[in-house]
């Protein structure tokens, strides 16, 4: 009952006109922003963070924008990585998985779709757990430590394995490569530079969303070059421009399962919404790859990745409210924006700011439902990219990319670095090495190994602290009875695939 | 049709990413620029935006301050620019901190402290020493008799990595009360006081030692105990908290916000940039920013900063080589 005052409160403060109006510029923008290759939501909320002290916002105001400017980044960011195969933000990689392969076999409509609706459903569940949970949930997650942390992030690295469906060692290779970029920079332990060459631009280690967008969009327009001077290349035909609402509803499962893997995820402040992404795609595919569709176009696996990214995002608000750590780069951002407001997140600001915090949950619900409103329509419109003849687009792309890139730093040191993962990922690409576990080296490397070093520190480098709480050991359990499994599965499914090839 | 459409909606984001893009970059020489050396969102990007706000609110600058944000090398990547192409920038100012002197003083930055003008600092956030709840160090002697009969029985954590000023300044603490080998002292990295916190709440550590008004909630909450204040008085927030001087132990360890000039600028141009700053730090504006942002406000500016800033260097350095972060 005291949870359906507090909404009541929360939703009289977020349906005031300003409120209103900010949550739905906050949702087109945020969308806008996601799509495109290289801005995501951390450059979203950054940009629009000098906006709100421009007009002179209040606390909740501000919150309810940045709120929604996130949202809409995490829906937006799916748009590019179904229709081009380039991630609009670090999360929406998985979403590459099978999203692109659906938009080449012509069911574009469809997948933007299901990961429309995936993501209403995924955030829409972490914002009922945020709800009932939230300060519980916060108090729980500060028992999980840098040795349960580095224990998740063994999980999620050996489930990369079965990401793609070619060569293991080539998976292997692509993983270790990034997880080697993701040393590059100042050691976080003890201050020195690792690789930096002697130059101050790589002491930040390289930034995860440059090399992305190299890797993808740059590789693609060298691909694209090379193509056009030898051949034309053939139009991908639609079947349809409207969604069919069978494929939706057949995920619903899938998006279900993501949307919990996700909000767990979200809620352990040392996660977030990668590993909410990647866990939610590995367990999924687990789970309901029976006949070897994944990563051919299954919607399941676009469906429980975007559910897991967006379910993540929200229950990322959970520390961040509740403890005052934020689990994501987006969030870090916000916090900051919330401090220079003079508002405290931590575990009083329930008690002392409950219209702020209901007023931002109430939102969430509102923006949740204005983004599948303003998205569904939309299907139709991004579905009409496929029609653009490549040789058009991609020069556009990367205009963009190139832009989004130089936005983040103001710095022409990571457009060389973004080219220069554009060639990497070329060659990769040639050599037939899938460049999502290289991504993923480097998204998760950095905080695994941030949490080894801290772990490895508390023990006074005694490696038996890394099994020493029933957390860790349960999740090294976990991980092997994944590994078990998946490897009797795909002796299993050796033994099938001839009979039902026919 | 359909093409066509599409091609100019591209086109119409990629005008909107222009112009978000531009909002973002420096503007022509003559406005007065503020370059905040990281990222959007915290320490530094508060001083700028802060100083720049309220400098045009006292107008004591024509217009508005530029801000802009040049990430990279915790100010390393603004420091090399600013001596290679801004050294004489009459209208630039730059934010730092006790961070940046930290990494000066163990030669992360392209050159030394001698490179920029110093113009001074405006307020400071206060190190505390902090234990959970239930901690069965209930002061700060009782800890320190820990640390000095056996440093690797104490787990400590900050919010800076090895060597970073939240370390240090607990290894001031503990060469106060007598530890001899600084090194034996177990110290854990997390990327904020919150994060240190938490896991400290959660039984991972023993002793937190970072900036209070990160943390100021959870003394509130009563989560956490603080030990003692690394101020001269006490924090006007907080009276009950003793200082570590108060109980003996002769340490301060402020983390102050401050400014920087480029080193060939006139002494007129210095010195005018001083006490515009001084007019502000006088203001209420300035004081009420700072509080709400947890700092306490400090003024030290002009000739006295720039002799502060080099003593402060040489502590940092001296206790850098202690614990072998640097030769």
């Amino acid at each position: 009952m005291e949870i359906l005052s507090s909404l009541g409160l929360g939703f009289s403060v977020a349906l005031q006109p300003l409120h209103l109006a900010l949550l739905l510029f906050g949702c087109f923008a945020g969308t806008l922003i996601g799509a495109m290759p290289g801005l995501g939501p951390v450059n979203g909320v950054a940009i629009l963070i000098p906006l709100t002290f421009a007009f002179g916002f209040d606390a909740t105001a501000s919150l309810i924008l940045l709120s929604a400017v996130y949202f809409g980044c995490m829906y937006g960011g799916r748009i590019s990585s179904i229709l081009l195969n380039i991630p609009g933000d670090e999360p929406a990689v998985m979403t590459t998985l099978d999203g692109y392969p659906m938009a080449q076999q012509g069911h574009a409509a469809n997948a933007l779709a299901i990961s429309g609706v995936a993501s209403f459903i995924g955030a829409t569940v972490a914002i009922i757990g945020l709800t009932l949970f939230a300060p519980m949930l916060a108090k729980a997650a500060i028992y999980f430590g840098p040795a349960d942390y580095f224990a998740l992030y063994i999980m999620a690295f050996a489930t990369i394995g079965g990401l793609s469906g070619v060569d293991p060692r080539k998976t292997l290779l692509s993983a270790l490569l990034g997880l080697m970029i993701a040393t590059v920079g100042l050691d976080p332990a003890t201050g020195i530079p690792r690789y930096t060459t002697g130059s101050f631009h790589l002491y930040d280690g390289i930034d995860p969303i440059v090399a992305l967008v190299g890797l993808f969009a740059i590789s693609e327009l060298l691909f694209l070059l090379e193509k056009t001077i030898k051949d034309r290349d053939v139009a991908i035909r639609l079947t349809t421009w409207i969604p069919d609402v069978k494929v939706v509803v057949g995920t619903l499962w899938a998006t279900l399962r993501g949307s919990i893997v996700g909000f767990v995820a979200g809620v352990l402040p040392g996660a977030g919404a990668s590993l909410g992404a990647v866990m939610s795609y590995s367990i999924e595919k687990q789970v309901s790859n029976k006949n070897n569709t994944f990563g051919k176009g299954d919607p399941r696996g676009v469906a429980a990745p975007e559910a897991g990214n967006n379910s993540a995002s929200a229950g990322a608000l959970i520390p961040m409210l509740s403890l005052g750590v934020p689990g994501s780069g987006t969030t870090a951002v916000m916090l900051a924006m919330l401090i220079s407001l003079n508002v405290q997140p931590g575990p009083l600001l329930f008690e002392r700011q409950p219209d702020l915090v209901w007023g931002l949950v109430a939102s969430l619900y509102m923006a949740n439902v204005m983004l599948l409103i303003l998205n569904l329509p939309l299907i139709g419109l991004f579905t009409r990219l496929m029609a653009v003849p490549t040789w058009a687009l991609m020069p556009l792309v990367v205009a963009v990319s190139f832009v989004g890139v130089y936005s983040i730093s103001n710095s022409t040191f990571d457009l060389y670095v973004m080219i220069g993962f554009g060639l990497l990922g070329y060659v990769l690409r040639k050599l037939d090495i899938t460049l999502v576990p290289l991504v993923l080296g480097l998204l998760l490397g950095t905080d695994m190994e941030n949490n080894l070093r801290r772990a490895l520190s508390i023990s006074g480098g005694d490696f038996g602290v890394l099994v020493a709480s029933w957390i860790s050991i349960g999740l090294y359990v976990a991980t092997a009875a994944f590994l078990i499994l998946s490897v009797f599965l795909a002796a299993r499914d050796r033994k099938r695939v001839p009979t039902e090839a026919g | 049709m359909g093409s066509k459409t599409m091609i100019s909606a591209k086109l119409a984001i990629a005008t909107a990413a222009t112009v978000f893009s531009l909002s973002a970059a420096p503007q022509a020489a003559q406005a007065n620029e503020c370059i905040a050396p990281s990222s959007p969102g915290g320490g530094w990007d508060f001083t700028c935006r802060t100083i720049g706000r309220i400098l045009t609110e006292l107008n004591l600058v024509d217009g508005n301050v530029q801000i802009t944000n040049m990430a990279g090398g915790v100010g390393a990547v603004t420091y090399a620019t600013v001596e290679a192409k801004r050294s004489d920038d009459p209208n630039l100012i730059v934010a730092t901190s006790t961070v940046g002197i930290t990494q000066i003083a163990q030669g992360r930055y392209p050159s030394g402290i001698e490179t920029m003008r110093y113009l001074g600092m405006l307020g400071a956030d206060v190190g505390v020493i902090a234990v959970a709840a239930d901690s069965k160090y209930e002061t700060l002697a009782q800890l320190n008799e820990a640390i000095v009969a056996d440093a690797s029985s104490v787990v400590t954590a900050g919010s800076s990595g090895a060597g970073g000023w939240d370390h240090i300044r607990l290894l001031l603490v503990a060469r106060a009360a007598g530890l001899e080998d600084l090194s034996s002292l177990r110290w854990v990295q997390f990327d904020g006081g919150t994060d240190a916190v938490t896991q400290m709440m959660g039984g991972q550590l023993d002793v937190v030692s970072t900036d209070l008004g990160e943390i100021a909630g959870f003394v509130e909450s009563g989560d956490i105990r603080i030990l003692a204040a690394l101020s001269t008085d006490p924090i006007p927030a907080f009276p009950d908290i003793p200082t570590a001087i108060s109980q003996g132990v002769d340490v301060t360890g402020y983390n102050w916000r401050g400014l920087y000039t480029g080193g060939n600028v006139s002494d007129e141009a210095y010195d005018k940039w001083v006490e515009r700053l001084k007019t502000l730090y006088d203001s209420e504006e300035w004081q009420t920013a700072a509080v709400d942002f947890g700092l306490v406000p400090i003024w030290i500016g002009g000739a006295e900063f720039e002799t502060y800033v080099r003593e402060q260097e040489k502590i940092m350095a001296d206790i850098s080589r202690d614990i072998g972060i640097i030769e």
